[in-house]
């Protein structure tokens, strides 16, 4: 498949030597989405009450966390052992495997900004994209979404919510961009030139270390296209070719080498490609 | 009590054994009903699925199954095809085979997805892009097509076949059933295809992804002549069961020998592919992706005694048992290959099913492990309890065996 080409194209570039692990990116990103939160019983259900269990939210595969921070360690014993934090959205690949799976198109990158969609009323459920995704971006709604009592308060009126049986996952909170168009044209600003940080992700806003830098990769003003470049930036799996539109970057070389697989050789050539990008 | 419902000249046994018999399907249907019950009230957060793994066993018992009923479309491509007329002899029972294998498919499947209200989404906002699409439309139209097919044979049931008019349609729809047959070819072999094609697309699954190959996804024609290569031995194996369970026999040696040296041949083909196919995928795709042969296997679980045994025990033996006369001829390796071909392809669907998904990409996750709780062995069970009432309710009431009235005189 072709790599379609846009003149935005809206990404991130994550520097891992700033995360903390303290996960702010990740409850924003929850609140922001109303993404609802795991619950053990529905009391309104009596019949599922009598006969089934929901999950509780220890159980992590089933939790929605369309933002997720993975730990990483050198795999070294104390005193050299050294852990990082990695946050992974959806990386809106530019060559995305989830896409042309999709059997009913629910699942798209068609739009102006790279941004891969996802259309709840349209999807099936049959988490083809899922077992496509090798970043396990995407996530199944395995149970109907319940806020309890008093919490449906803070739901968000500009995030849907969606129902059980569907697929959903990270959308660099679409509808901030839909809305930051809005107001461009209320300010007389062109839309396809919105200036930097006119809109940006919940998880960027809410990033107490300023670890997520997010704009257009196009743009050579944007701070995000500069820091692509840099002799320390890599993208997960670039071997896979899925071109991701979210950036790492770390100064230790163990953390940048965990990027990539090279089990069959090839060692470092995270660090090699990437020094090349910057020569 | 029933037996003027009996095929001409055909005896069975008496109702009460019958009734009994009934009595332990229904248990096991009612099992599974209430477990599809909980899925569709709750959804499938009852089964054992999660975001490692959205294709479970549903999936692996629907490619086996889906496979393993592969022996009706190529029976039937062979016997009004290509006109060997040996397999008129089985041919029905392979159709109802095929028919109980793609319609529990199906069944499965309507559990199976999140949304099952929007099934037919498939059909109306189809993305041509993608295998499943494919599987979607030629599913459907082939599980109507050996409707089509097994019709014929309801409607020759002793009592209906009295009726003037429906003797005329059973008799004008077996002389057009080469028709069927063809499309069903058609149809069964895309779609086998495309199941294979849904792996090989993975580009983001090492243990699937097969590029590089003259034709892409290479997959696709593995998947068509693997299912080519166990279906027909599966309706042999079927056959086999219901003669012990009968006591009576149903087809003639000579028959199920033929359709084990069908079945022979195209596993020979299939494993001359496979094992290329095996080789290129280690030597080739995996390390352009970063990754070796080894790191595809983890432990016990998805350790490398299901490639071995995939590809030798129970592909490479039951070849050679089923290609030569002298080991097929003996019915006790007729069925022992047969059974491991079987179980070859059922692994092979395992694996690409579950394997495919346990094994971690990302450098720094770990494998995950699956193991389906009760809610999806009562509904695949219950697939197997509607596949045992088909097969008991036709060879009770309908003329399955041609042979059956000369072999038992």
């Amino acid at each position: 498949m072709q790599v379609k080409e846009f003149k935005i194209k809206w990404g991130m570039v994550i520097d891992i030597d700033k995360c903390s692990g303290c996960g702010a990116c990740m409850v924003s990103c929850q609140v922001e989405n109303n993404i609802a939160p795991m619950t053990q019983e529905d009391p309104h259900n009596h019949l599922q009450m009598m006969t089934t269990k929901r999950d509780d939210p220890s159980n992590k595969l089933r939790t929605l966390t369309w933002l997720n921070v993975y730990e990483l360690n050198n795999g070294k014993a104390f005193p050299e052992h050294d852990v990082a934090y990695l946050p992974r959205p959806c990386m809106q690949c530019g060559h995305p495997a989830c896409v042309p799976v999709c059997p009913v198109v629910a699942t798209d990158k068609n739009e102006e900004g790279g941004i891969v969609s996802q259309i709840y009323p349209r999807c099936i459920g049959c988490r083809y994209c899922m077992a496509a995704c090798p970043y396990h971006a995407r996530y199944f709604n395995w149970w109907d979404p319940l806020w309890p009592d008093g919490m449906d308060k803070t739901l968000s009126p500009n995030a849907s919510v969606r129902p059980r049986g569907v697929v959903e996952k990270c959308n660099f909170c679409h509808t901030r961009y839909m809305k930051a168009k809005d107001r461009a044209r209320e300010e007389g600003i062109d839309p396809m030139e919105l200036p930097e940080g006119y809109y940006v992700p919940a998880c960027v806003e809410a990033c107490p270390t300023g670890a997520i830098v997010f704009g257009d990769l196009n743009n050579p003003e944007h701070k995000v296209a500069q820091l692509a470049k840099s002799p320390h930036s890599f993208r997960l799996l670039e071997k896979l070719g899925l071109d991701p539109q979210v950036y790492y970057m770390s100064k230790r070389e163990w953390v940048r080498e965990q990027g990539d697989n090279h089990a069959a050789g090839d060692h470092n050539s995270a660090v090699k490609q990437a020094s090349q990008g910057h020569e | 009590m029933d037996s003027k419902l009996f095929p001409e000249g055909a005896t069975r046994c008496s109702f009460g054994q019958y009734l009994l018999w009934l009595g332990f399907i229904s248990a096991m249907l009612l099992w599974g009903v209430y477990a599809s019950f909980l899925i569709f009230y709750n959804g499938i957060g009852v089964t054992a699925m999660d975001n490692y793994f959205g294709f479970a066993l549903w999936i692996t018992f629907d490619l086996a199954v889906i496979a393993l009923g592969a022996g009706a479309f190529f029976s039937g491509f062979l016997k009004y095809i290509l006109k060997i007329k040996q397999l008129e002899k089985i041919i029905n029972l392979t159709v109802i085979v095929g028919f109980i294998c793609y319609s529990g498919a199906m069944l499965i499947l309507t559990m199976d997805i999140g949304q099952p209200g929007r099934a037919w989404f498939g059909y109306w906002h189809p993305n041509v892009h993608s295998m499943l699409t494919e599987v979607i439309f030629c599913i459907t139209c082939y599980c109507t097509v050996l409707i089509i097919e097994f019709v014929p044979l309801i409607l020759e049931q002793k009592q209906l076949n009295r009726n003037k008019f429906i003797h005329a349609l059973a008799h004008n729809m077996h002389v057009h059933m080469a028709l069927f047959a063809g499309i069903g070819t058609f149809l069964s072999t895309f779609h086998q295809g495309s199941l294979g094609g849904m792996y090989g697309v993975l580009i983001g699954r090492p243990y699937a992804y097969r590029d590089g190959f003259f034709i892409w996804p290479w997959t696709f024609f593995l998947f068509v002549l693997s299912a080519v290569a166990s279906g027909p031995v599966f309706t042999v194996l079927i056959c086999t069961i219901m003669e012990k369970v009968t006591g009576k026999k149903l087809v003639e040696y000579k028959v199920k020998a033929l359709m084990g040296k069908i079945a022979g041949s195209m596993l020979c083909l299939y494993l001359f592919f496979k094992y290329l196919d095996t080789w290129a995928w280690a030597t080739d795709v995996l390390p352009r992706m970063g990754f070796t042969f080894d790191q595809m296997f983890y432990g016990l679980i998805y350790g490398k005694w299901l490639f071995w045994s995939e590809l030798i025990v129970c592909g490479l033996v039951p070849a050679i048992m089923l290609i030569v006369p002298a080991f097929r001829n003996r019915p006790w390796m007729l069925y022992t290959a047969a059974l491991l071909n079987c179980t070859g392809i059922v692994i092979n669907r395992y694996v690409f099913t579950v394997q495919t998904l346990a094994l971690p990409v990302m450098p720094f996750d770990k494998w995950y492990t699956y193991a389906p709780n009760w809610s999806e062995y009562a509904t695949s069970l219950m697939i197997v309890a509607y596949g045992l009432l088909v097969l008991t309710l036709s060879y009770r009431y309908l003329p399955v065996f041609p042979q059956e009235r000369e072999l038992n005189s």
